[in-house]
């Protein structure tokens, strides 16, 4: 079925928009397949507004005398009402925005059509890859190596072509390792930490299953990362109970008697749709104009973000306790290795590693540990906190990294090199996007679509001089040093510019933001 | 002096309150201050703690390692020492407790204080805020507002200031009246007129009503403000007790307004609670935020809890309501409570906050307190414990107001000359009592006390220091175009203040701070402009033309005004090793006066004649010292031989 065939009321006259904070306008709404446009021709001067139908997260339709009124709720949590004369029009663009926006055919979708005229499909998609990364980091030259071994993706359907593991074990003993962890992730090289050559390597659970099975390839790939030192450290993002209880379902951990060099360390974190909850229960709280201060706490207290918000950085902050103070390497994992694991991770790498705080590292970081470690974006990203869908397998990972990372610009205002504004675009770009970049859930599949031959790559757009402007820091100064967060309840709180970014909240904040801007730029010219 | 049995306690240990760091130090006890100076010469960091900001000291049972005593200021500032005998802990423990339970006002800090200023300069001091210029700022005098000499002696009303302002058409016999019929003789008077609409800001305490009482003068006096103001047929009467208080008051004599028996006034509750259910809010708020690896729920849950924030929107909601009734409907407003001292302070300070942008500059900021609060007779002896009269008189609503303030600077950000700094800064010296502005309960007492001939003001110090306490985002335009504020009571606005709450708790604090870099950035602007003129003025004497030249070297060197090292100015960011050593050791200064960056690690001296150097002359003495056996001896021969 062509798109076009869902569309069933192109166009309506006279339609009222009415949005947070502004006044009500009215103009001429259309569907097309990929957008939802508004545009009032007032005067001469026009306005437009032009929805991504992928944004569209969940629609209300409610009949009022002869006229409808839809209720659109975005996944960048912006929610706009429109008032449709008619009520077969209002029914018909209903429809055609709920079919619409929940396509799922991924070559269907909007980053296979959209071609700007200042980008160019042409040159290589993306910033790096396992390569270059390896090329870039010459103290990895010594001890460790690229591997091939997925380059058909026969090993880890969601790892990469290439990546980096210890020199000294083969592409047969990987194949074995992986076949003892979970979708086939076997342990590999994460980071390596500039100072000490200490490493974070992350993987799936063993599937050592109920009988303790072992896997002498998975113990030495192991043995070769710490290579003759004392000790490494595993830390598991489960709880103990929950590590012995997904032996009953084939899963496990690492014993001590197997591992006898490694040091297991838990730490339990919720997954899933959990954390899916959480944030609609989040978004929910936020949306509750009552006025009471204790209806709010108890409300933000009971969606456990903040708490999630509280133990991914406290993990992150052990993980960089041992690599950097105690000088040990680390293994992270969680159940898949796709979500927790990563999360963790990639916010160890923030706090150690200066080059990560770069708007270009931050991207490359990104890209990585996320998009090419194979973090199942769409599967977590199909629906976000209005939708009335049952949820499958959503979870958003990735907006608690950007929260974490929010958490840490807080308390480190000076030290990276990117604004808020950024972390906000990507929170947008994650859930619907013109770009290709969070397309599928891993390198596999995006080899299949044609991702990297038919669509344009975000973070190559973002970093384009005039555009990577807006997301700079005013107050950046580099640091080499490691940026500890508190992690008192006290020190975190509530990231207001995503979440209330919607009301009155934002202007006041961006007006102060702007005179900081002026200040230092003011300073710059005189100096 | 005779109160310290032990004046030095060697390889004492200060426990961190969040972790389990210690360091070892030596504990020195003088007639004002506790100090902690850390062994390790390296970093020598120190403690000073006044005896005034001492809530209570704590002796725990012993341990192996020593005798636990637990310290608790006023200022949020919790320590942990260990002795290693016992004997010398309660020796520091029983001399602590006589001395910051002083008997008598003469022994507190304010009177033996001394920034070696000569009197000209004290006298100056003390001049800075004139309440009478105040009111003629606003426009009063006037056509419908008199200065009356009825209280010229006290005699009206012991806990008012001497001159007050009241309607033109209010006669002495009726203002007598009316003072007899209201509680404490706190009549209805003016603290702030809204010049635009001619609207009043009045404030009383509550009628003596009980059951049926009435009172024509008092109902002529509430006519008589009602009658000042042409834009309004009718003025409000706002109560800020929950209306159960307020009946339960009728019982005893007192109570509020009866609609029927006031013409035209329209009486609304606003329901903020006493000064005991204050207390124990932020007894609760304190003890969630000081357990130790506290969870995120429980934090939550203890704040909600708390009731803390709850109580603050109640206060902002009855601003708001206020600054509405004047500034839009152009009504006037009379606020009382029960005595008229506590929560309508709060909520007339607050409302003429929101509708006036002088109270939102450094100065005003400066008056306002000194009018709603210091003249008007809030009870800052009673409520910050200044004699440990009565723990049921304690009470944290001056606290509260500027919390409340603070929140409206987190709202608006461009709005407020000042940062929460100086919020931090007037907070600490109100428990400080090292400058007479807030000694005693009302201004009578202050004049029988002698404070501006025996104390220094605060407020010519923190003007002294005024470029710390400025906020780099403030913008005059915007005080411009938003005159009045209207700020949003969505309760995802009130948030936990942490910066006053752990202002000493190292490791809540982000190691980098945006207002410090920033004020910094500014003063560097201002230094280079100023370089650029005076090039300028030199090149104009050579005949040079000037228009565009800048300057080839900045002056780096030439030093920007020190900021005192403060957490919440931002600790420096430092290497893992030096973190781990800095997270050992505790936080080094107690005030701005005592930090003085510039000498950190270095010796101390005991030169220099401003404010912020007094503390040295202590130091020196009760180490022993002999260089300024001039100084020391006119400190302690002042502070403590008359007791």
């Amino acid at each position: 079925m062509e798109l076009s065939e869902h569309i069933k009321t192109a166009n309506v006259e006279d339609v009222t928009l009415r949005r947070p904070f502004h006044p009500a306008l009215r103009g001429t709404l259309c569907v097309t397949s990929h957008h939802l446009l508004f545009s009032n021709r007032k005067d001469e001067a026009s306005w437009q507004l032009l929805i991504l139908l992928k944004n569209i997260d969940a629609i209300e339709k409610r009949a009022v005398g002869s006229s409808g009124t839809i209720t659109i709720k975005c996944k960048d949590l912006l929610v706009l009402q429109l008032e449709i004369p008619g009520m077969e029009e209002c029914l018909n663009i209903a429809s055609s925005i709920e079919a619409l926006s929940s396509l799922e055919s991924v070559t269907e979708m909007y980053p296979f059509f959209y071609r700007p005229s200042h980008l160019t499909l042409l040159g290589p998609w993306g910033l790096s890859t396992t390569e270059q990364y390896y090329k870039q980091t010459e103290r990895l030259w010594d001890r460790w190596r690229v591997s091939k071994v997925n380059s058909d993706y026969s090993v880890c359907p969601s790892y990469p072509s290439a990546v980096i593991v210890p020199r000294e074990v083969d592409d047969d003993k990987l194949i074995r390792s992986a076949r003892f962890r979970q979708g086939g992730r076997f342990p590999v090289l994460s980071y390596c930490h500039h100072s000490n050559g200490m490493v974070i390597m992350r993987s799936s659970q063993p599937l050592t299953g109920a009988n303790k099975k072992r896997c002498k390839e998975d113990e030495l790939l192991l043995q070769a990362v710490i290579d003759g030192s004392e000790l490494g450290y595993i830390i598991d993002l489960r709880s103990a109970q929950q590590a012995q209880q997904a032996r009953m379902t084939g899963g496990g951990f690492e014993s001590k008697s197997c591992y006898r060099h490694w040091k297991r360390i838990h730490r339990h974190h919720e997954r899933g749709k959990v954390v899916q909850e959480s944030l609609i229960k989040l978004v929910e709280a936020c949306s509750d104009l009552s006025h009471s201060v204790d209806r709010w706490l108890s409300k933000l207290e009971n969606s456990k973000w903040l708490s999630h918000v509280h133990s991914a950085l406290s993990t992150a902050g052990l993980v960089v306790e041992c690599v950097e103070r105690d000088g040990h390497s680390v293994l992270v994992h969680g159940s898949e290795g796709t979500d927790n694991t990563l999360l963790v991770s990639s916010l160890a790498q923030i706090i150690l590693d200066p080059a990560s705080r770069t708007v270009t590292g931050f991207l490359c970081l990104l890209e990585r540990e996320w998009i090419q470690a194979g973090h199942p974006f769409q599967q977590r990203c199909a629906h976000s906190a209005y939708s009335h869908a049952r949820l499958k397998q959503e979870c958003p990972s990735f907006l608690l990294l950007l929260d974490c990372v929010w958490q840490v610009w807080r308390q480190f205002p000076l030290a990276l090199e990117f604004s808020e504004a950024l972390l906000l675009r990507l929170a947008q770009e994650v859930y619907a996007s013109n770009y290709g970049t969070f397309l599928c859930n891993n390198e596999q599949e995006r080899c299949a679509a044609g991702v990297k031959e038919n669509t344009h790559c975000l973070f190559q757009s973002m970093l384009k001089p005039d555009i990577e402007e807006q997301y700079l820091n005013p107050l950046y100064e580099p640091t080499d040093l490691a940026i500890w967060p508190s992690v008192h309840p006290q020190s975190l709180q509530l990231w207001t510019g995503m979440f209330l970014r919607w009301t009155e909240y934002a202007q006041n904040m961006e007006e102060a933001r702007e005179e900081v801007w002026s200040i230092v730029k003011e300073h710059r010219e005189r100096v | 002096m005779e109160h310290i049995r032990t004046p030095k306690v060697e390889q004492v240990k200060l426990l961190d309150r969040f972790s389990n760091k210690s360091v070892t130090g030596t504990l020195h006890l003088t007639a004002t201050h506790l100090i902690f100076v850390e062994s390790n010469s390296t970093s020598a960091q120190e403690i000073w703690i006044l005896h005034h900001h001492i809530a209570s000291v704590e002796k725990l049972s012993l341990t192996t390692s020593g005798c636990p005593l637990l310290i608790q200021c006023r200022n949020f500032r919790l320590v942990h020492f260990v002795i290693p005998r016992e004997r010398d802990c309660h020796d520091i423990y029983s001399s602590l407790l006589r001395l910051l339970r002083p008997v008598s006002y003469d022994e507190l800090y304010a009177f033996s204080y001394n920034p070696k200023q000569n009197d000209q300069q004290r006298e100056e001091g003390w001049q800075l805020i004139d309440l009478a210029a105040e009111f003629e700022r606003m426009g009063v005098p006037c056509d419908q507002w008199q200065l009356t000499d009825v209280n010229r002696e006290y005699k009206v009303c012991k806990t008012y200031p001497r001159d007050l302002y009241v309607p033109i058409t209010a006669s002495k016999p009726i203002i007598v009246g009316s003072s007899k019929f209201r509680s404490k003789g706190r009549f209805p008077v003016l603290t702030y007129f809204y010049q635009e609409k001619k609207a009043a800001v009045c404030r009383c305490s509550q009628p003596l009503s009980g059951f049926s009482a009435r009172c024509l003068e008092d109902e002529h006096m509430l006519q008589a403000i009602s009658k000042a103001n042409h834009n309004s047929r009718y003025i409000y009467v706002m109560d800020t007790r929950p209306k159960l208080n307020a009946l339960a008051n009728r019982a005893a004599g007192k109570g509020y307004e009866n609609e029927d028996n006031y013409s035209n006034i329209r009486f609304q509750f606003v329901g903020i609670e006493n000064i005991h259910v204050m207390r124990g809010s932020l007894q609760k708020l304190l003890e969630v935020v000081g357990t130790r690896s506290l969870s995120m729920t429980d934090y939550l849950v203890g704040l909600e809890n708390s009731g803390w924030l709850r109580h603050i929107k109640a206060i902002m909601d009855a601003a708001i309501f206020l600054a509405k009734a004047v500034t839009v409907e152009g009504a006037s407003v009379l606020v009382h409570c029960s005595d008229g001292w506590d929560r309508t302070a709060q909520v007339c300070a607050l409302g003429s906050l929101l509708m006036d942008p002088y109270y939102r500059t450094i100065k005003g900021f400066m008056v306002l307190i000194e009018k709603d609060w210091i003249s008007f007779g809030h009870k800052f002896a009673d409520r910050c414990d200044q004699l440990n009269i009565d723990p049921k008189e304690v009470s944290p609503i001056f606290t509260q107001f500027l919390e409340c303030v603070w929140q409206l600077t987190e709202q608006f950000p461009q709005a407020f000359e000042f940062s929460e700094w100086f919020l931090i800064q007037i907070h600490e010296h109100v428990h400080s009592c090292q400058f007479g502005n807030f000694l005693g309960n009302s201004q009578r007492q202050r004049e029988d006390l002698q404070l501006k001939e025996r104390t220094y003001s605060l407020w010519a110090h923190l003007l002294n220091e005024k470029q710390n306490y400025l906020n780099p985002v403030y913008s005059p335009s915007f005080a411009e175009s938003h005159p009045v504020l209207e700020p949003s009571t969505q309760a995802y606005h009130f948030k936990f203040w942490r910066n006053m709450y752990h202002q000493y708790d190292r490791s809540m604090h982000p190691r980098q701070s945006i207002l410090k870099h920033v004020l910094t950035l500014k003063d560097s602007n201002r230094e280079l402009e100023g370089t650029v003129q005076a090039l300028k003025t030199k090149l104009q004497k050579f005949g040079v033309r000037t228009s565009p030249l800048k300057p080839q070297t900045p002056p780096r060197e030439r030093s920007i005004a020190p900021r005192p090292q403060s957490l919440i100015l931002g600790a420096p960011l430092l290497s893992r090793k030096e973190v781990q050593q800095e997270e050992d050791e505790e936080v080094f200064g107690e005030e701005a006066r005592e930090d003085a960056p510039a000498s950190t690690g270095g010796e101390r001296t005991v030169e220099g004649s401003s404010a912020t150097e007094n503390g040295y002359g202590e130091v020196m003495g009760s180490f022993g010292s002999k260089n300024e056996p001039g100084v020391v001896t006119l400190e302690f021969g002042v502070a403590r031989m008359s007791c």
